[in-house]
């Protein structure tokens, strides 16, 4: 057993608002700049919709992620060999329609337009060639609110699986919100795809980083990510992922999209895994059972002999501690509230996402019965079929007991401040539900209350083993000046008080 | 370079790590070494400096920001999260901010920024040329707008470009000129500026406001305007606006969302809603569309736009019938005896075979002798079996008696018990007349139980109760009374839910459902049901009857005034907490008092030539439902209901010279002097002659709004006539149907205005059809302070750099042209000068007791009796040193020190005042100066309760007086908080309970409108001191809106464009438009900024049904025309069929400086979302001089809807630019 630590972030769709604040705070800070126009390391989707960039999870089109070839696991995009024949010709990276042509205004007409015949404007103009357009022909989130209609929702490739199923109509209306950043997975395709040896998976935190002074461009990295989260600078001609904010994570702050999340939907704490156990979980052969294979690497923070075994393979006190109070593993590992995207992908990635509750559907003209006073999870909006397409590779009954759970929830909390509840209907949710009401009430308090220490554990990167800090409090932010008479004070992790 | 093969082999094979004596395949990087590159992004995330700030922005977020420095940029923003707990069991306001917010740094450097003072080419021409010729710049000015060529050349060319840049010296000098020779040849009266939104940056809108006020110029409103205001909020509780921080939701277990879409526009606000569900809280959304908040609902009733009302009476019929009649829920019954008006006594008038409801029984009917006795009414008491007044009317407010309470004893200190209802103890019942709007049947004869009442006058009367009354509107059956009663549900007759199904779309068993759920949640929970509500339900011509009928839902449950129930309505940030500091300087009420403040649809109204555009209405053959816009308004104007500057024909400091040169010595003989000149018509309101240029405003100040690119209704109107310049209204103005009273010119005036001066910090379309454009610092480069309903804190903008180019705060902007103005004066030879000043009779003062029994009582037909403040505005005369505004502005003044009145809460200044002296430095006469923003908001936080413990206390202590109980204890322990600038710069700080609000934050409570009434038996700023069902106003009886009833959206027809358009060769739809707020943009800001318009396709678009695209042949992201006989849009359409059909939304305020291309129709620029609106006047918002229905500024007047519109829409041929 080899133990290591992540910080894993949960998003409660339920709660997503679909306001896009964290795509823009993190924009802000991370990639506003020129050859980064395009690059959204957070972007939020409505579904059902192509997502960004357009229809990502059309894996045949891509041959992102992995598959079992014979048993083994190799990458959709081919073995090295067939990378490197497809090395100056890749037909499976995304072209730029794909995700849209950036474009400006020539605003500077307003304040220095002569006089004429009619108002000055500012009109749109590509960014890539600087040419004027009439209009923009598709953007990051086009599709935002179902924009588009039946048009845009159908492109979902996950509708295309359940097309029968769904009608997509005023009266049958249902819509989501996706918020998507780079998974950080345990299992990444991209760092396996990567010639250049540039990308990597940090031991301490699981952040996966593309090494900008290593990367050499080659792309093979925005193909094999399944969720198109690498992308391609065209200024410095690198690839730039989502850091997870790292300089944030090591001072024990959330990411910047979590930290801004107005809905509070992001949640942020450690989990400790087995990391000799990847490339078994990962090969497990239906995809149906990859969600619980993967929820089998985490590991118990609350039991002795991993707690013994951690401390002896160098975790500290504070990360073992911080994986017992940390909101990621109650909701993905205790309450199993939370799933993978597309586990299928078998990049076994360590975003996990709450699904949505819905309004019930079909209410006008039909008598609902009083006993069910906030609606059953079988009647909702959203297919079950559809979200678990997104989270469990097809498998709807976990995703069902999850709403369930939600509901329970709703419903214990209602028995509890107004007491109107049918005791009938109460016990045969609880049962249903199979959760004790201590602990929905702890789903309760972190999933409503929601305060931001309890939404965020996270502990500060542990610098303990590395010599000579004393000599580092005083000189660190004054490596440019030159090399120190210590050769042995490490200048590459310098932590910032930004709080 | 060329990777070989084996390379890469050898690179994967070094990743095989061995660990443990076992080889593993692993992407994990065991180590910190050779990582040195990580530093890269670490450098980014490095800065120098965080600031405190905000956006000063109409959203009501008022949120906290960090905005941080690197190098010396402003690079990024992220909210605070340092906000005071709400407690352990209960959510955080953490964090606050949302998308738009998020993306405001993008504004400081970018090329859309106003860097440096502008004006067009054209004027600057002019000006120098005059400026060469004559010395003096009054003088210059005098000359340049009398010179019809040159005038005419640049109001032409205002909109069309052609800006060049200037120097602050040479802009301020000009406008200075402008305004003292305006000043001079027309009046003060002739200047008016608009700024809306006091709380989202207090000092920012203090500045131009108390700049206007100190001149004498008339500052606009625009809370009505905007029709953000609910006029059912003053006509229900007196009240302008007062809702729950958006925490209280959290307490609700019921919550209606109601026409406001929390996630898109209470973006900070919606996880209280969210999160509540998972406290057990039931969640109905109630939107035409498949909106945001539907998301999180667990019922949507999809009901028809503007039909709201009809489902809310079916939803009140239920309600009253199930637990007012067939079982008594005692918990609602108790309520309603004793906070609403249900029980109080109305007299039945006879007319012909039947009756119908009058006006209520008051203290002098029944020859109680009191002081205003016309003012205190009556209820049936169940004791004594008769009539009772108890104290808590409006009389005993002003009576001097201190019984001003709902104590529920009449004035001798009996205790009266009320009846709702005569049905057990009536003495007949009467057949009476309910009316109704829709079809042919205009009226509903049912029956109701009254009783037989003597008058002192000797004559009998009937009464009943205003509850028996509203159960009759309803149509709740009850035994006993027939007539036209519904048999059940089922029926269609109004207000049952079968009724409301064809109109609304709903069906009757969810109606029945949803009604009954509320109501059952409430009486459990006592009530803890709560309605959200907002522009999608209020900003309709009929929203008043709309909400009246909503808010009906939480009065009947005893909701209304409980933490986690009532009405939650929010549009628009109109709550400054800080409000009596704020009003004490914003309006100069420090040096000058009163101010000039005016309802700005009127004053739109009028300079944009509307009335010229006015089609006749079916007649009603009623007197004053069948009048004239312009009529209503210059009736509401001359009683003293409606202010309206310029107030008279003549020059207000030539009329003061006149009456003096006459002899008339003392101010109340100059008062007497101008009531003679009216009487003899020598003098004459500005309004009887709107056409006359010199009745007309002349210069017109814009500032932290965009009145041309978002806010105005009738833009193309407002183009064309207010400006000049070429507005495209599609039909002809009209002359078949003028005004009676009002006399208008030969043809509509183009270009009202002399002036038109914009201030911001972007190319906004106010800035581009400005004449001047002046750069104002950005919400990160100055200090301010913002509030909001949405929470309990006053928060801090501070500068994160200084005003970057030439830009300068708006403080900073008004002191130089105070300072400029003052200057010029000297030179030019105007000193001191006495105004003379028309104001409405107001709400929160004696005047509101001026009109009684709410009869419209018209001097110039009767008796030509004026008396100024009774039927007639209230006429004063001030003086004013115009050399001396500048040191006006930058001290507080000494009636500062003599009184403070807010609400009807008067407190002496004094303490404040010298409080305020050790705050802030010392003018060298002494007095507090405030010529750092810094200074001014010490001054506010001063002079405010909520921010000043000891204020507060004296404020609650004048407020016992007049109620009769000690209140002292609602700030008890927090008499010695005081809060400066750097407090609320180091944390987030909570309001302190005051009475000028109606709820507590005592305690860290969440704050909850109304409770303290409830709590404290404080009455409501009403007729009866209770919450109002009836309103009997003689204007309410003529137009038939005594009770909440249900009037449908105004009639399609009137939106006909020219015949031609419709017949062209193209397919067209006819569709009802709607403007809802929208997500990527707070009003027009941010919805041209780069990020914005990244992430939502980019320019103006419209919100179409896929199937009625599909019937005129338009494809997402097609072009399409959207017209009607207002004006043109071009824009770009959306589909989906989250949208219903026939339905077009056309989110709020998209601008047109962004991505615009000429109509085909107008062959000029494409419109806004406005140039398919336009003014409407609705007569009932006129109503002044009678208790609640009293003018306040932004608080009762008509306001600017424009949800009742309806377009037509066809798709584009081609695009062209120029």
């Amino acid at each position: 057993m080899r133990i290591r630590t992540q910080i894993v972030m949960v998003m409660n769709l339920d709660k997503c608002l679909g306001c896009h604040t964290c795509s823009i705070t993190c924009k802000n800070v991370w990639a506003s700049r020129p050859g980064a126009e395009y690059m959204w390391f957070n972007n939020v989707e409505t579904r059902p919709g192509p997502g960004y960039p357009k229809r990502w999870e059309d894996q045949e089109k891509y041959k992102g992620g992995w598959v079992l070839k014979n048993g083994k696991l190799v990458l959709r995009s081919g073995g090295a060999i067939s990378r490197l024949l497809n090395i100056f010709h890749n037909p499976h990276l995304p072209i730029i329609d794909d995700y849209y042509e950036p474009w400006s205004y020539n605003y500077e007409e307003l304040a220095n337009s002569e006089e004429k015949e009619h108002q000055p404007v500012a009109r749109p103009y590509s960014l890539l060639d600087g040419k004027y357009i009439d209009a923009p022909k598709w953007g990051p989130n086009w599709n935002d609110d179902l924009a588009g209609g039946t048009f845009t929702a159908s492109m979902d490739p996950n509708i295309e699986k359940l097309q029968k199923q769904i009608a997509l109509e005023y009266e049958k209306t249902f819509m989501m919100y996706l918020p998507r950043l780079c998974n950080h997975c345990l299992n990444p395709a991209c760092v396996a795809a990567c010639p250049a040896g540039a990308i990597y998976k940090r031991h301490e935190d699981g952040i996966v980083l593309v090494d900008q002074e290593s990367c050499r461009g080659w792309r093979f990295c925005i193909t094999a990510c399944p969720y198109k989260k690498v992308y391609f600078n065209w200024e410095t001609k690198k690839s730039e992922k989502c850091t997870f904010c790292y300089p944030r994570i090591e001072a024990g702050l959330p990411t910047v999209c979590s930290e801004t999340c107005v809905g509070r939907i992001r949640y942020l704490g450690p989990i400790l895994y087995d990391a000799d156990r990847i490339l078994e979980v990962a090969s497990t052969k239906d995809e149906k059972d990859l969600y619980e294979a993967q929820l089998s690497l985490f590991l118990n923070p609350f039991d002795p002999d991993v707690i013994a075994e951690a401390r002896r393979q160098g975790i500290s006190d504070a990360w073992i501690n911080g994986a017992q109070r940390s909101p990621a593993y109650k909701m993905v590992v205790q309450w199993r509230i939370a799933f993978p995207l597309h586990p299928e992908y078998r990049t076994l990635p360590m975003i996990f996402y709450i699904p949505p509750l819905s309004p019930i559907l079909d209410v006008n003209g039909k008598d609902l019965s009083p006993e069910e006073y906030i609606p059953f999870v079988d009647n909702m909006r959203i297919p079950l079929e559809y979200l678990a397409s997104l989270f469990t590779a097809g498998d709807t009954k976990p995703i069902r007991m999850a709403l369930l759970r939600l509901i329970a929830m709703r419903i214990h909390m209602r028995k509890i401040t107004v007491g109107d509840v049918n005791e009938n209907a109460y016990n045969k949710l609880m049962n249903e539900a199979g959760l004790e009401p201590s602990q929905l009430e702890e789903m309760h308090r972190l999933l409503s209350i929601a305060k931001y220490n309890e939404r965020f554990v996270i502990p500060t990167a542990n610098r303990n083993p590395e010599k000579h800090l004393d000599i580092h409090k005083g000189a660190c932010g004054f490596e440019e000046i030159g090399e120190y008479n210590y050769k042995v004070a490490p200048k590459d992790l310098r932590i910032r008080n930004i709080r | 370079m060329v990777v070989s093969e084996k390379k890469i082999r050898e690179k994967e094979e070094k990743r095989v790590t061995q660990v443990d004596g076992k080889l593993y395949d692993s992407w994990i990087a065991e180590s910190y070494k050779s990582r040195e590159w990580e530093n890269l992004y670490r450098r980014r995330w490095e800065y120098d400096k965080v600031a405190r700030s905000t956006h000063g922005v109409n959203c009501t977020g008022s949120c906290s920001w960090l905005i941080y420095v690197k190098d010396g940029i402003i690079t990024w923003e992220t909210q605070a999260t340092d906000y005071p707990s709400n407690g352990y069991d209960f959510p955080d306001y953490e964090p606050r901010g949302c998308p738009r917010g998020a993306s405001f740094s993008w504004y400081v450097y970018s090329p859309l920024r106003v860097k440096y003072p502008y004006i067009r080419g054209e004027l600057l021409r002019a000006w120098r040329e005059m400026r060469k010729k004559y010395d003096d710049p009054v003088v210059a000015w005098e000359h340049l707008v009398s010179n019809s060529e040159l005038r005419g050349r640049y109001i032409k060319a205002r909109g069309k470009g052609g800006f060049v840049r200037t120097s602050w010296d040479e802009v301020l000098e000009l406008i200075a000129a402008a305004i003292l020779s305006t000043i001079e040849r027309y009046g003060p009266d002739r200047v008016a500026g608009v700024t809306p939104i006091p709380a989202m940056s207090t000092v920012s809108f203090s500045a131009g406001t108390r700049f206007l006020s100190l001149i004498g110029g008339s500052v606009l409103s625009f809370y009505d305007w905007y029709a953000d205001l609910p006029p059912a909020s003053p006509q229900i509780w007196g009240e302008q606006t007062d809702v729950p921080e958006s925490g209280d939701w959290y307490n609700s277990k019921y919550f209606m969302i109601w026409g406001t879409n929390l996630p898109m526009t209470r973006t900070p606000d919606a996880h209280f809603m969210v999160e509540s569900r998972y406290n057990g809280t039931k969640v109905v959304a109630v939107s035409p569309d498949y909106a945001e908040y539907v998301k999180f609902a667990d019922l949507w009733l999809p009901v028809k736009p503007g039909t709201d009302g009809a489902l809310a009476l079916a939803m009140a019929h239920v309600i009253v019938k199930e637990y007012y009649v067939d079982k008594q829920e005692k918990y609602f019954i108790d309520y309603a005896k004793r906070y609403t008006d249900l029980p109080f006594l109305v007299i039945l008038e006879k007319k012909g075979n039947a009756y119908r409801s009058g006006r209520f029984l008051n203290a002098a009917d029944i020859g109680v002798n009191e002081k205003y006795a016309e003012w205190k009414f009556a209820i049936w008491d169940e004791i004594r079996n008769g009539p009772c007044v108890p104290t808590g009317s409006i009389g005993y407010r002003w009576d001097g008696s201190g019984k001003w309470n709902l104590d529920m004893r009449d004035s001798s200190g009996a205790q009266c018990s009320p009846i709702l209802s005569f049905l057990d103890i009536k003495d007949e019942t009467v057949p009476a007349e309910f009316p109704f709007f829709m079809g042919e049947k205009s009226f509903y004869i049912r029956e109701v139980p009254a009783k037989r009442i003597k008058l002192s006058n000797g004559e009998t009367v009937l009464v009943t109760t205003v509850f028996d009354l509203f159960a009759a509107n309803l149509g709740v059956p009850r035994r006993g009374l027939s007539g036209e009663y519904p048999s059940s549900y089922d029926d269609k007759i109004p207000y049952t839910p079968a009724w409301q199904e064809d109109i609304t779309g709903i069906d009757r068993k969810l109606a029945i459902r949803v009604a009954r759920e509320f109501a059952e949640n409430a009486a459990r929970t006592k009530g803890k049901s709560m309605i959200a509500l907002g522009a999608g339900t209020n900003h309709w011509y009929n929203s008043d009857l709309t909400y009246r009928a909503i808010i009906s839902l939480v009065l009947l449950t005893g909701s209304q005034g409980v933490n986690g129930g009532g009405w939650a309505h929010y549009v628009g940030q109109e709550k400054v907490r800080h409000l009596e500091g704020f009003q004490l300087l914003a309006f100069a009420n420090d040096w000058i008092r009163p101010p000039r403040t005016q309802n700005a649809t009127a004053f739109y109204y009028v300079m944009s030539n509307v009335y010229w555009y006015e089609q006749r209405r079916k007649t009603q053959g009623s007197k004053y439902a069948d009048m004239h816009p312009l009529d209503w308004i210059f009736l509401a104007v001359r009683l003293g209901w409606l202010p309206f500057y310029p107030q008279f024909d003549k020059n207000p400091i030539e009329i003061v010279k006149e009456a003096r040169k006459a002899g008339y010595k003392t101010n109340e003989e100059i008062i007497r002097y101008v009531v003679e000149q009216i009487k003899e018509k020598k003098l004459k309101f500005a309004l009887e002659n709107p056409d006359d240029p010199k009745n007309s405003a002349k210069i017109f100040f814009n500032w932290r709004a965009n009145l041309i690119g978002a806010n105005g209704k009738g833009h193309e109107y407002l183009l064309k006539h207010m400006l000049g310049t070429s507005g495209h209204p599609l039909e002809e103005p009209k002359t078949e149907w003028k005004p009676e009273t009002v006399t208008i010119g030969d043809k509509p005036i183009e270009g009202k205005l002399d002036l038109f001066v914009n201030i911001d910090f972007r190319w906004s379309g106010s800035s581009l059809y400005a004449d001047i454009v002046l750069p104002a610092a950005t919400w990160y480069e100055k200090y301010d302070i913002s509030s909001t309903d949405m929470h309990p804190f006053i928060h801090p903008f501070t500068p994160a750099v200084s005003p970057l180019w030439e830009a300068k705060s708006d403080w900073e902007i008004f002191k130089a042209l105070a300072k400029k103005l003052s200057e010029l004066a000297k030179s030019h030879g105007i000193g001191e000068v006495e105004d003379l000043i028309a104001s409405p009779l107001l709400h929160d003062t004696p005047d509101e007791i001026a009109q009684p029994l709410g009869k419209v009582i018209d001097w110039r037909e009767k008796s030509n009796e004026i008396i100024p403040g009774k039927n007639f505005p209230k006429l004063s005369v001030v003086r004013r040193d115009y050399t001396k505004i500048y040191d006006m502005m930058i001290t507080v003044g000494p009636l500062a020190e003599k009184s403070v009145a807010t609400k009807g809460i008067e407190v002496s200044g004094e303490k404040a005042y010298s409080e305020l002296k050790t705050r802030v430095p010392l003018s060298k006469d002494g007095k507090p100066l405030i010529e750092d923003e810094r200074h001014v908001i010490e001054a506010i936080l001063t002079f405010s309760g909520v921010s000043n413990g000891s204020f507060s206390l004296e404020e609650w202590n004048s407020l016992s007086k007049k109620v009769g109980h000690d209140l002292s204890d609602m700030i008890e322990g927090y008499e010695d908080v005081k809060y400066t600038l750097q407090d609320l710069i180091s944390q987030p700080r909570r309001a302190l309970p005051t009475p000028v609000w109606s709820g507590s934050e005592k305690g860290g409570r969440r704050y909850s409108p109304f409770t303290v009434n409830i709590e404290k038996n404080i009455p409501w700023r009403t007729l009866t001191g209770r919450q109002h069902f009836y309103l009997d106003h003689e204007f309410f009886l003529e137009f038939k809106e005594t009770l909440p009833t249900y009037k449908p959206p105004l009639e399609p027809e009137s939106y006909e464009p020219p015949k031609h358009l419709i017949a062209s060769d193209r397919p067209f739809i006819k569709v009802r438009y709607l403007t809802p707020h929208q997500k990527w943009g707070i009003h027009s800001t941010y919805t041209d900024n780069l990020i914005m318009l990244t992430l939502f396709r980019g320019g103006q678009v419209i919100w179409l049904n896929e199937d009625d695209a599909k019937s005129i042949g338009v494809k997402d992201n097609d072009w399409v025309e959207v017209f009607n006989n207002n004006g043109v849009i071009a824009c770009r359409a959306v589909v989906s069929y989250r949208i219903p059909r026939g339905v077009a939304i056309m989110y709020h305020a998209q601008d047109r400086t962004v991505g615009v291309p000429l109509s085909e129709i107008t062959k000029d620029r494409g419109g806004t979302h406005n140039s398919t609106t336009r003014i409407r006047i609705k007569p009932t918002h006129l109503v002044g001089g009678y208790a609640q229905l009293s003018f306040s500024l932004n608080y009762y007047g008509p306001t600017g809807t424009n949800r009742d519109t309806f377009v037509y829409v066809r798709k584009m041929k081609e695009v062209s630019w120029e």
